[in-house]
C-alpha cells in the first residue's frame, strides 16, 4: 500500500502530563490545557521557547491553534487543528511524526482541555443531519444502536458489557487521579438506570473536566530529554462514516483498517502489545476495538473481557488509568489514552504500572464510531 | 445559483407525501441519503425513484427521559431497496420493537416539516 510510510521509530514522545482531572472549578478549558502543556514540557526538560508546532483540538474554539499560541506567547511555525473527534490526537501524533522527520518542525506540543463538568456545558460534536436530527439521536443512542446489533449477531450480554466498566474501575481504584475510585460490581452496573437501551448509566463514560498534553521530538534528541521516551512505531487513521445510519456494518469499525496499517508500519502484531489504551466512550467500544484490532476474533470481545483479560492481572492490560469510564472524560478522550500509554512505557504510571512494558497501543475513536486512529508506541528496545 | 439540490428535492417529495430515493440508472443500485453523485465513484447517473416504503428493523434503542416522560425510540431500518436510514417507529409499544420486524413508511408532519416515520407492516 502506498502512502503509509510513517517514519518508524524516528520520533518519540518525550513528555506527558495531565491537569485538572475531575473537577477544575474556576478554571477555563484553555487554562487547564496550558497547565497540562507546561507539565509535559517540564517532563521533557524543555521550555515554551522550544515549541515550534502546536497540535490542538479544543472543544469550543475553531481557531484554537491561534488562540493557544497567543496565550503561550509563542509564534509556532505550524499549527494543526485537525478535528476527527476523540481520535484527533492520534492523527496529531501521526502528523507531528511526519513533520518532525521531514525537518519542518523540531518540537511538537499536543494539548487538549475541557471543563464540561464545572461549566455544565458538555459540547456535543457539532453538525446536524436532516436525515437523523429529527429523531433526536443522542450520542449514547447512536452507540446503543451498535451495541444492540452486536448483541443480536454475537450474543454479547449486558454482563459482558458490565465487565468492561468493572475492569476500568479496578484500574482506576489504584490511580489517585481517577475521578471514580469506589468499588464497582457487575450487579451495580446492571442495576444502574437505562440511558439508551441497552446502554445503562454505568456503560457510559464520565463527564469530567480535564486536560492532557504530550511533547514530541525526533528520536536522535529524545534520549537527551527523557530517560525512557516512547518511540512512535506506527500510526494510522481510518474513517467509515459520519452518522450512525451510514456505518457500513454496526459491528465492525474502521479500527480493522487503522490497526492493521499501524501494526504493519510497526512490524508488530497484537501479540506483541504489552498494554493497550482503547477509547472507552461506552462499554461496547473496547469490545469492538479488541475484535477489530485483532486481539480476539469478531464476536469474541464479550467473552474476552468477561475472562478478566483486560483487568488488573489479566493477559492484556487495557485502560490502565481507569479510562473514560472511571478516570476522565472531558469530551474527547484520545489524548489521555496517548498520555497513559507514554506513562506506562516510561514506567511512570500514576496507578498500577504494567511490569516492563515494551509495546503500548493507544486507540482513539471519534464521532459515532466514525473515525478510528491507532498508535503503536515502543521503548528503545523495540527499535 | 438558483435551483434545488438533492436534499431539498427529497424534502419536497416528502412534503408531497412521496418517499423518493435515488438510484443509479445502470446498476439500479439505490443511494441514500440523496447526493449529487454516487458515493465512492462519483457517477452522476442518479435518478429519483419511488421507494415502496417496506423496510425491516436493523437495530433500535429507547432513549430514556426524566419521568413522567416516556422514553422515545430510534430505529435503523433497512429499506427493501437496500439503503439503511434512521427513523422512529409509531403505532407500536417500545417494548414490542424487535430486530427483524417488518415495517412500512408513514409520512407525518412536525409543524411545517414532513417527517418520515415507520409503523408495523400490515399483515
Amino acid at each position: 500500500m502506498s502512502g503509509d510510510g510513517l517514519p518508524r521509530g524516528r520520533t518519540a514522545i518525550v513528555g506527558g502530563a495531565t491537569f485538572g482531572i475531575g473537577e477544575a472549578p474556576g478554571f477555563t478549558a484553555t487554562e487547564i490545557a496550558v497547565g497540562a502543556a507546561l507539565g509535559a514540557l517540564a517532563d521533557a526538560r524543555l521550555t515554551l521557547a522550544d515549541v515550534d508546532a502546536l497540535f490542538l483540538c479544543m472543544p469550543d474554539d475553531m481557531l484554537s491553534g491561534l488562540s493557544f499560541a497567543e496565550y503561550l506567547g509563542i509564534h509556532p511555525r505550524l499549527t494543526d487543528n485537525n478535528r476527527t473527534g476523540g481520535s484527533a490526537f492520534m492523527t496529531h501524533v501521526v502528523s507531528a511524526a511526519l513533520k518532525l522527520d521531514a525537518g519542518l518542525i523540531d518540537v511538537a506540543l499536543i494539548a487538549y482541555g475541557a471543563v464540561p463538568r464545572t461549566s455544565r456545558s458538555f459540547v456535543a460534536p457539532p453538525g446536524a443531519s436532516i436525515y437523523e436530527t429529527p429523531y433526536a439521536p443522542t450520542l449514547a443512542a447512536s452507540y446503543a444502536l451498535a451495541t444492540r446489533r452486536h448483541m443480536h449477531e454475537y450474543g454479547t450480554t449486558p454482563e459482558q458489557l458490565a465487565e468492561v466498566a468493572v475492569a476500568a474501575r479496578n484500574w482506576a481504584r489504584h490511580n489517585p487521579q481517577a475521578t471514580m475510585r469506589g468499588e464497582l460490581t457487575v450487579a451495580d452496573c446492571l442495576a444502574s438506570r437505562i440511558i439508551a437501551s441497552p446502554l445503562r448509566l454505568l456503560d457510559c463514560c464520565l463527564v469530567t473536566d480535564g486536560a492532557a498534553a504530550v511533547v514530541m521530538t525526533r528520536a536522535d534528541r529524545a534520549k537527551d530529554l527523557h530517560a525512557r521516551p516512547a518511540y512512535v512505531l506506527g500510526g494510522a487513521a481510518a474513517t467509515s462514516h459520519r452518522y450512525i445510519a451510514a456505518m457500513p456494518d454496526l459491528t465492525r469499525t474502521a479500527a480493522a483498517d487503522s490497526g492493521s496499517r499501524a501494526f504493519a508500519q510497526a512490524r508488530l502484531t497484537p501479540a506483541d502489545v504489552d498494554v493497550a489504551q482503547l477509547y472507552d466512550a461506552f462499554t461496547i467500544n473496547p469490545i469492538l476495538f479488541l475484535e477489530d484490532l485483532g486481539f480476539c476474533t469478531k464476536g469474541e470481545g464479550g467473552p474476552f473481557v468477561a475472562s478478566g483479560a483486560i483487568a488488573p492481572g489479566g493477559s492484556l492490560p487495557v485502560n490502565t488509568n481507569g479510562g473514560g469510564l472511571s478516570c476522565v472524560h472531558p469530551g474527547m478522550y484520545g489524548l489521555f489514552a496517548i498520555e497513559e500509554a507514554f506513562r506506562q512505557l516510561s514506567r511512570t504510571a500514576r496507578g498500577l504500572q504494567v511490569p516492563d512494558p515494551a509495546v503500548a497501543l493507544a486507540h482513539g475513536n471519534g464521532g459515532v464510531l466514525s473515525s478510528q486512529a491507532t498508535l503503536i508506541l515502543g521503548t528503545e528496545g523495540v527499535l | 445559483m438558483a435551483g434545488e439540490g438533492p436534499d431539498a428535492s427529497f424534502r419536497r417529495f416528502l412534503a408531497d407525501g412521496q418517499l423518493m430515493i435515488q438510484r443509479r440508472r445502470v446498476s439500479e443500485e439505490a443511494v441514500f441519503p440523496p447526493r449529487l453523485m454516487a458515493p465512492g465513484d462519483g457517477a452522476t447517473d442518479l435518478e429519483w425513484v419511488s421507494a415502496t416504503g417496506r423496510a425491516t428493523v436493523h437495530s433500535f434503542t429507547v432513549v430514556a427521559r426524566k419521568p413522567p416522560l416516556d422514553g422515545y425510540n430510534i430505529c435503523l431500518v433497512d429499506l427493501e431497496e437496500g439503503p439503511r436510514l434512521m427513523s422512529r417507529l409509531v403505532d407500536i409499544a417500545n417494548d414490542d420493537i424487535a430486530i427483524g420486524l417488518a415495517v412500512e413508511a408513514v409520512i407525518d408532519r412536525d409543524g411545517d416539516a414532513p417527517v418520515l416515520l415507520f409503523r408495523p407492516a400490515a399483515a
